[in-house]
């Protein structure tokens, strides 16, 4: 058996050291690039993200983000985390509004205020749908948060788990072959290692070509949520 | 009857310190006679395992410099523990605090280099995020006609040096210059296993927007309940966690009853 190879999109910006540590630490190799044809040809992309919204967008924007859409239309799995899951969707409003990689129908807000800002912390997750990365989960875990803004008015089926803190808001979310997580699973105990190892796993159950096992929403990247 | 929805969800801290000289744990009283209490990697995986949140590392290696080797244990303790790891000593640039955070620190603890220059901490958080910069403050009691009165001063050098500076006005000042996190320890109680400094502790959490972790004085269950009492977003410890006193899940069994804790499935009692 070989181990899953990850690819860990650098977009320049916030230590990613830590979450490569946990994939290597689970058995991934890791390659951490923002080369297009790498992306490209990777079965197993993972988007991290520390700081702001606006500096890694403008990296990936252009070659970066159409080898991107193009390694999902083949059928690479794709995780966002923190700033990473945020860019998954369609805006974001922090500085000014910043579209974002449209993976994911749904904008992203700052939290309310009433309590502490940034959200830093361990907070419950409430499972509220079955999802290969949500396997083992307990409605008891926790996990580790560093954030001020969150996605809002994200289609209710694509909402895995959510979170309070202000408001309630998707702490996790999937639709076909794209997932990501607002709080940090590398940072969250053995509850945050089992995401990512669920993660490696459901991309190496996809990447050895099930036949007849395309998820829904396969074949088209694009997202939007009329009709939902 | 309903129950009242929370407007968060986010959990109080257990936080076990670990003193590190030389890439060893150590314990010494006031950074002296300082004897081996091993593999600061082992004694941080232990704790992560029994549920801790958070494990902060107080660097007393005694170096005018660091070499890279230095923080070989760092790296190794962030290849094997998923969990916020908190570094304090020894950083009095940004670029000690970027090898740190390279080498798998996911915060930074400012004590001393912050009193000397105190737009460090800014220089700090424009660079890495307030959530990175931690600071670091040791208070002392002064001498006071009643409570009232009562002032505390920062000291330096475990309590050694004294620095002319009103501990919660240094508070004030170090999160409007970028401190994300104050760590608040009480130089009279600590050691002394007698509870924490519960007034400065209240005090500090009245005034500070941002988290406020309590240090110093630890010694029952009971005084952990009584930091979080006070505010206090987490409780630090760490004579009860090395001596085992108490495991790391013991006490967030008994703090759970009062307080939203994690409580980490199949954790290691």
């Amino acid at each position: 058996m070989t181990a899953t190879e990850a690819t860990v999109i650098d977009a320049g910006v916030g230590n990613i050291g830590n979450l490569v540590r946990a994939l290597r630490h689970l058995g991934a190799e890791v390659e951490i690039t923002c080369d297009p044809a790498t992306i490209r040809a990777s079965r197993c992309l993972v988007l991290p993200g520390v700081g702001a919204f606006r500096p890694p967008r403008e990296i990936l924007r252009g070659a970066p983000e159409e080898a991107i859409r193009a390694a999902l239309d083949d059928g690479a799995t794709m995780l966002g985390i923190c700033i990473g899951y945020q860019l998954l969707f369609d805006s974001s409003e922090e500085f000014g509004t910043t579209d974002g990689l449209a993976l994911l129908a749904g904008g992203v807000t700052e939290l309310p205020g009433g309590v502490p800002l940034p959200h830093i912390g361990w907070n419950r997750v409430f499972a509220v749908k079955d999802h290969p990365l949500l396997a083992g989960s307990t409605n008891d875990d926790h996990y580790y948060f560093v954030h001020s803004f969150a996605p809002e008015k994200v289609p209710e089926e694509w909402v895995l788990g959510r979170c309070r803190h202000g408001r309630s808001f998707p702490a996790i979310t999937g639709r076909g072959r794209i997932a990501g997580t607002q709080f940090h699973p590398e940072k969250s105990g053995a509850a945050g290692l089992r995401l990512l190892r669920n993660y490696l796993a459901w991309a190496g159950d996809l990447a050895g070509g099930v036949a007849g096992g395309a998820p829904e929403g396969h074949g088209g990247t694009h997202a939007t949520a009329a009709g939902h | 009857m309903r129950a009242t929805i929370e407007p968060t969800g986010l959990t109080r801290r257990i936080i076990p310190c670990l003193d590190v000289a030389a890439g060893r744990v150590v314990k010494g009283v006031q950074f002296r006679n300082l004897t081996d209490q091993g593999d600061p990697t082992e004694a941080a995986a232990r704790y992560a395992a029994e549920g801790a949140d958070e494990i902060v590392f107080l660097d007393i290696t005694a170096a005018p410099e660091r070499r890279d080797t230095d923080l070989d244990w760092v790296r190794r303790t962030a290849e094997q523990v998923f969990i916020p790891l908190s570094v304090g000593g020894g950083v009095r640039s940004v670029d000690d605090g970027r090898k740190l955070l390279l080498a798998g620190a996911d915060k930074l603890g400012i004590n001393t280099a912050a009193v000397a220059e105190p737009e460090l901490l800014t220089r700090l958080a424009e660079r890495f995020g307030s959530q990175c910069v931690v600071l670091s403050v040791d208070a002392k009691r002064r001498e006071a006609a009643g409570a009232e009165d009562q002032s505390w001063e920062v000291v330096t050098h475990g309590g050694r040096t004294p620095t002319g500076l009103d501990a919660l006005e240094w508070i004030e000042e170090g999160i409007e210059r970028g401190a994300g996190e104050i760590l608040l320890t009480s130089i009279d109680s600590d050691g002394t296993q007698a509870g924490y400094d519960l007034e400065l502790l209240r005090r500090a959490s009245a005034l500070s927007p941002v988290p406020v972790i309590a240090s110093g004085g630890a010694g029952t269950l009971e005084h952990l309940a009584d930091a979080l009492d006070t505010g206090a977003a987490a409780v630090l410890a760490a004579s009860i966690f090395h001596q085992e006193t108490y495991s790391v899940g013991t006490v967030k069994e008994y703090l759970g009853r009062r307080y939203p804790i994690r409580i980490q499935t199949g954790a290691s009692r």
